[in-house]
């Protein structure tokens, strides 16, 4: 009985710092400040908020950036893995992509942003080179844009899903496909029948990792375009620091509250998606 | 199946070997195309940067990196940040060694629950959390004011050395934490040890300090550093508490001196590769060693 006393702090911790400032945050979204004498209510007003005009638009953006930077960077990410992972004499490649992506995923944010500034930006070296030397231009892209975002996130998706999904690749037996090579099946054959199913489970949770990193990233976007772009956390951060209309801290804890709500949907559906290939697999 | 019967049937007269090496080859060039396209894509912004923040009038100079032990704001922002972090990892591991190695030789039970909960921090958008921790620091001038938790919650967010930047960044570090902890304490055979420790009437706390850490050396150095390093790059949570840090500090300073805040960049993500390349490169020393 002791024992469990020794888990209580790590419990207790997680409670006060992670699960309770989610709980606030899901019934301080329903809580409404009366603009004349400050009185607190009950009201759905900010949640009805969030579902229209100029929010409901930082939504859809959101998931479509998301979406669309997820798959690219998991079909990109996972190119780059079996890539590495063939090559021969490839240790000392392998470490360096490995660790480069370790500090590419996690810790990127705002050194990206500037990097990708000076390479691409208004008076970016790239932009320089295209435009004045060779006078082509950069065909309308712009970096402060969503095809930008995208082209910035997918530096750090792309990692994210090589470091992610190695360990999946790794446990791929060779015998598998030594196997079925003797048994005279084509390379597509194999994936299809042997590797695409092994690796199915995993590729669609390192997707959502994917997509729940995209979903979430704020450093990029605030130090890139500010709020030109339509993100929901972009206009988290505005209705935060608004602090002129009351109200608007509220529609933040609305907004943020709506994050979580589509993130534990997503989850809910992966959880679903892997007890599905699990029982088909069996 | 009938696939497999023909392919069986056809197995005997055909030479496996042609093939096999073709589509060995094909999928070669693949390959090379790959790592050609991306690490162009990976590159190029790298070297842009550092082209970028070299660049003068007149040639070339290191002048930019030369400007940043000086530049104003840099050294309190960056103390302040070191400062997080150190607390940050001392905070995370004395929270989580104990419980990681108690979840896998005491309690398995609370294995997945505590799994779940360390993994959460992962895919839920700090941006959430911190309007939620906004809001309970909010609690302290609306419901506690003149309380002692009200000045322990001001307390808290003091703009030299905010302690609540520490306190939510543990939990950020948590999945890295724990994942490094949990793959050292299944990687040794913590469980004969420490059994072999309580059997010659070792306590537990002295278990933990004599057996535990030292088997876990390159786990918790793996761990503390991932957290230092996601501590250094922390952008929203600190500004959106109203905090300076270092990320904090370059974007404020990018509006006037592009150049430095390029530079730092560079500097700061180059650092961190090297600093994880060799923790990395001491990791396989141990290692073998210890195989050998």
């Amino acid at each position: 009985m002791l024992v469990v006393l020794g888990a209580l702090p790590f419990f207790l911790y997680v409670a006060v710092f992670l699960l309770l400032p989610i709980a606030v945050l899901a019934v301080e979204a329903f809580r409404a400040t009366d603009p004349v004498t400050f009185e607190e209510t009950w009201s759905t007003a900010s949640v009805a908020a969030i579902t229209e005009g100029p929010y409901r638009r930082a939504y859809v953006g959101s998931l479509q950036l998301s979406v669309i930077t997820a798959v690219l960077g998991a079909v990109l990410g996972l190119a780059l893995a079996v890539a590495i992972l063939r090559a021969r004499r490839g240790r000392l490649l392998r470490r360096l992509v490995l660790t480069a992506s370790g500090v590419l995923a996690n810790f990127g944010g705002i050194p990206l942003a500037f990097a990708f500034i000076a390479t691409i930006g208004t008076s970016g070296v790239v932009t320089a080179l295209l435009t004045d030397t060779l006078g082509l231009g950069l065909g309308g892209f712009s970096l402060y844009s969503m095809a930008g975002l995208a082209l910035v996130y997918l530096y750090f998706l792309i990692p994210l899903m090589v470091l992610t999904i190695i360990p999946a690749l790794e446990a791929l037996r060779p015998q598998w496909r030594e196997a079925s090579d003797n048994l005279g099946a084509s390379g597509w054959q194999y994936w299809r029948h042997v590797g695409g199913p092994v690796l199915a489970p995993p590729v669609v949770g390192a997707t959502m990792l994917l997509f729940a990193s995209a979903f979430a990233a704020y450093a990029t976007a605030d130090a890139l375009v500010g709020s030109t772009v339509p993100l929901v956390t972009l206009q988290i951060a505005n209705a935060l620091s608004g602090d002129v209309v009351v109200g608007s801290e509220n529609r933040g804890k609305a907004l943020a509250l709506g994050m979580v709500v589509l993130i534990g949907l997503v989850m809910v559906f992966y959880a679903w998606v892997q007890r599905r290939t699990q029982r088909w697999l069996a | 199946m009938t696939a497999l019967a023909e392919s069986v049937a056809g197995a005997g007269g055909v030479a496996p070997e042609t093939p096999v090496r073709r589509g060995r080859r094909g999928s070669g060039a693949w390959r090379y195309a790959v790592l050609a396209v991306l690490g162009l894509y990976f590159l190029v912004p790298i070297a842009a940067s550092v082209w970028f923040t070299i660049r003068e009038r007149d040639g070339v100079s290191l002048e930019t990196y030369a400007e940043i032990p000086g530049a104003e704001g840099f050294t309190e922002a960056f103390t302040r940040s070191l400062a997080i972090a150190g607390l940050t990892v001392v905070i995370a591991l004395v929270l989580m060694v104990p419980t990681v190695v108690l979840v896998n030789l005491r309690l398995p039970r609370l294995r997945t629950t505590v799994e779940l909960l360390t993994l959460m921090p992962l895919v839920l958008p700090p941006i959430a959390l911190v309007v939620g921790v906004r809001s309970v620091l909010a609690w302290a001038p609306d419901y506690f004011f003149g309380t002692p938790l009200a000045e322990a919650f001001f307390a808290l967010q003091e703009p030299a050395l905010p302690w609540i930047l520490v306190l939510v960044y543990v939990v950020l570090a948590l999945p890295f934490v724990y994942r490094a902890l949990d793959a050292g304490v299944r990687g040794a055979d913590l469980r004969t040890l420490t059994e072999a420790a309580r059997n010659l009437g070792a306590s537990w706390p002295r278990v933990l300090v004599s057996v535990v850490l030292p088997v876990l050396r390159t786990s918790v150095l793996n761990a503390s550093f991932l957290t230092l390093a996601l501590v250094m790059g922390e952008y929203t949570i600190a500004v959106i508490l109203g905090f300076e840090t270092f990320p904090t500090w370059i974007v404020r300073i990018s509006g006037s001196q592009s150049q430095l805040s390029v530079a730092v960049s560079v500097l700061s993500l180059v650092v961190t590769w090297v600093l994880l390349l060799m923790i990395s490169a001491l990791d396989r020393r141990r290692g073998t060693k210890e195989t050998s």
